[in-house]
């Protein structure tokens, strides 16, 4: 039976709070509703009295969610669009995020982010958060691209003590399929490599690992071998595995699909130039999506975010260097 | 007495008036929601059915070139009677380039700022605090008549932003008028599980500002409430809550079945249809004929299709045209 990215959530969420007492989900429209996206179906049927509807008052429900943390519960909050964390982004870096560093105390919780784009959504339902939190000391940011990953991931970020980011993509929530969920994944924290290559590495992750292994399947039939590495999790980044790849390939791109202006793709172009300057044979590429806010119109999106035929221009011009 | 006829006059052109912003509201909506059904209108469609006559009546209530009016996703009725041009919610749907968003953002994110119709974001409650802004520019500018209005749901009483507004306006003792529609869901979130007290108009109290409460079902109950609370706010009695108490007799977007709303619950006075409501009252109170109904319907349903056709025909954004810039001054980011 094949399982979708979407439900992978919901059976992660559900096993956590079939093993651990002290898990809860506190968001708006999660408990008889299941969420906006249906990530909860059924589970406060199954959990009674531990899957709550939250009045909207996202700076309160995270404050809710720090306070059960520092008292042994582990929260799963969901935000109904990533783009609404805003309201809850002090909570989140200055309290949340210090926590453990100020007290010695952990503030174990994951804040689910349907983050990313989908034709139509426009600028208040489609933005990608990862390089904002990720810029915080004292958070671990995940951004999953595999329905096997959507799974584990989720897992780990609940059993982490540290606060945990979690940005899942809306747009891969149906289109992605899988027949299994794994029996075993790899630890937050490391990078996998999605397409081994020799002419270039593409450094992405999210729904952008998807683009870019198009991209790279349309390159191969030119002759070239890309290598796709997923991150898997924004930060802790795996710049080891960045590099091993650099090195075989001697071409960075990185891809993300949050705006341009700093955020993880330069942070990687950063790492690898400063600690394998001497492995690239071209200048490190980034693409990002457009300095404007997201579009509405679909003609306008397409164009505002990186897709698998603007990666392909970019590692075309790359690859020419 | 010469007097009482003219104010009779007035209110019965008032209800009439309302009365036709509603059936335009409810024609075009219906026409938006067969139009995302059929896939030609993408991302949310969010109908005010239901919530015409609490809308309506604060948007005749106040004047376009003088007041604000910060409308949110079901003021469809509101926005039209304060003074938006039909095709403006035609051509942000359908996305066209010669609509006041131009492609850039959709269907309610829309308005015309420059005249007093701020273009809300999604995030609840941000637009009350905007709307104070706004007043007290005026202030600033010596123009100490305009009124703004700011509406809200049940579910955005609950933000912070919300909160921090109201009592930043009953500070500066602003010409606010809060209209919250209570129509007993925030999606999917009845009104118990946003909040504990009795009545949201006992809030007003507590931030030290002036409450109404109404049936939002009644559109002539409406447009006395709104019509007083908007004369009190220009008065200099300050800030104004008005509470309407209705039901969403829709989903809580188009994609939405509502299967959650209790079937008991919409057989309550609170889901009374207020356009069906409204025509009745004014057929009773002899203030129109139902062939004159029956004509408006005729008329609103003829403005919505040349609207709808208008904006189909209109250009559509195109990438390449694009400056793909966020700046407004000439400076590199
Ligand atoms: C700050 C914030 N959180 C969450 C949302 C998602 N959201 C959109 S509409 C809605 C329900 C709004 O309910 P209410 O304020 O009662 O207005 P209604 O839809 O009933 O008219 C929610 C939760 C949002 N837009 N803004």
């Amino acid at each position: 039976m094949a399982l979708t990215y979407l439900e992978a959530i919901r059976e992660a969420q559900h096993r956590a709070l079939s093993t651990d007492p002290s898990v809860f989900i506190y968001g708006q429209d999660v408990a008889v509703f299941g969420g906006a996206f249906k990530a909860t179906k059924n589970l406060s049927r199954e959990y009674p009295g531990r899957v709550l509807d939250a009045p909207i008052s996202e700076d309160a429900i995270l404050g809710v969610a720090i306070g059960a943390a520092l008292e042994g519960m582990r929260p799963i909050v969901e935000m109904q669009f990533a783009d609404f964390s805003s309201l809850a982004f002090n909570q989140i870096v200055n309290q949340a995020a210090t926590h453990f560093w100020r007290t010695g105390v952990p503030c174990p919780l994951v804040v689910r982010l349907p983050s990313g784009g989908t034709p139509g959504s426009g600028p208040f339902h489609s933005q990608m958060m990862e390089s904002i939190y990720a810029h915080y000391p004292g958070l671990v940011v995940l951004t999953p691209a595999t329905v096997g990953d959507a799974y584990s991931m989720l897992l780990e970020a609940i059993a982490l003590d540290d606060p945990v980011i979690f940005c899942e993509h809306k747009f891969l929530y149906y289109h992605l399929k899988e027949e299994a969920l794994p029996q075993e994944s790899l630890p937050v924290g490391k990078a996998r490599i999605a397409r081994m290559g020799r002419h270039a590495s593409v450094v992405t992750y999210s729904a952008m690992v998807h683009e870019a292994l198009r991209a790279a399947a349309d390159l191969a039939l030119e002759g070239y071998e890309i290598e796709i590495i997923d991150l898997r999790s924004v930060k802790p980044i795996d710049s080891d595995t960045v590099l091993a790849s650099v090195a075989r390939t001697g071409r960075l791109l990185c891809v993300g699909e949050s705006f341009p202006w700093g955020g993880v793709c330069a942070e990687v172009v950063a790492r690898v130039v400063a600690d394998g300057f001497n492995l690239l044979d071209a200048p490190p590429q980034r693409l990002n999506a457009r300095d404007t806010p997201i579009p509405y119109h679909p003609n306008l999106w397409a164009a505002h975010r990186p897709t698998a035929s603007a990666i392909a221009e970019s590692l075309r011009r790359l690859l020419r260097f | 007495m010469p007097e009482v006829s003219v104010a009779a006059v007035a209110e019965a052109e008032r209800l009439r008036g309302a009365y036709r912003w509603m059936l335009l509201a409810r024609r075009l909506e219906e026409k938006i929601s067969s139009l995302y059904h059929s896939g030609k209108i993408v991302g949310g469609v969010y109908l005010g059915r239901g919530q015409e006559a609490f809308s309506a009546a604060l948007g005749v209530s106040l004047w376009r070139g003088r007041d604000i009016f910060a409308p949110l996703i079901r003021d469809m009725a509101g926005r039209l009677a304060f003074g938006e041009p039909l095709l403006d919610p035609a051509r942000t749907y359908l996305g066209s380039v010669l609509g006041p968003m131009r492609g850039r953002d959709g269907n309610i994110h829309r308005g015309r700022p420059a005249e007093g119709m701020p273009a809300m974001i999604s995030h609840l409650g941000s637009m009350v605090s905007v709307v104070c802004g706004m007043l007290m520019a005026r202030r600033f500018k010596g123009d100490l008549e305009a009124v703004g209005a700011a509406c809200v749901g049940d579910g955005a009483t609950s933000t912070g932003a919300f909160h921090e507004a109201v009592n930043l306006a009953a500070v500066e003792r602003l010409p606010l008028v809060i209209a919250v529609a209570n129509n007993q869901f925030a999606y999917s979130t009845p009104t118990e599980r946003q909040f504990a007290c009795r009545d949201l108009t006992d809030r007003a109290a507590g931030y030290g500002i002036e409450g109404h409460a109404v049936d939002g079902t009644d559109l002539a109950e409406c447009l006395m409430v709104f019509e007083h609370a908007v004369a009190r706010a220009r008065a200099g009695h300050g800030p104004q809550l008005v509470v309407g108490t209705l039901l969403r007799l829709t989903g809580h977007g188009a994609h939405d079945d509502a299967a959650y709303v209790p079937e008991a619950l919409k057989r309550t006075p609170l889901g009374r249809d207020c356009l069906e409501r409204a025509g009745q009252h004014l057929i009773t109170r002899g203030l129109a004929t139902p062939e004159e109904l029956d004509r408006w319907d005729r008329e609103v349903t003829e403005e919505v299709r040349q609207a709808v056709a208008t904006a189909q025909q209109d250009p559509v954004p195109e990438a390449a045209g694009e400056t793909w810039r966020a700046l407004c001054s000439d400076l590199q980011p």
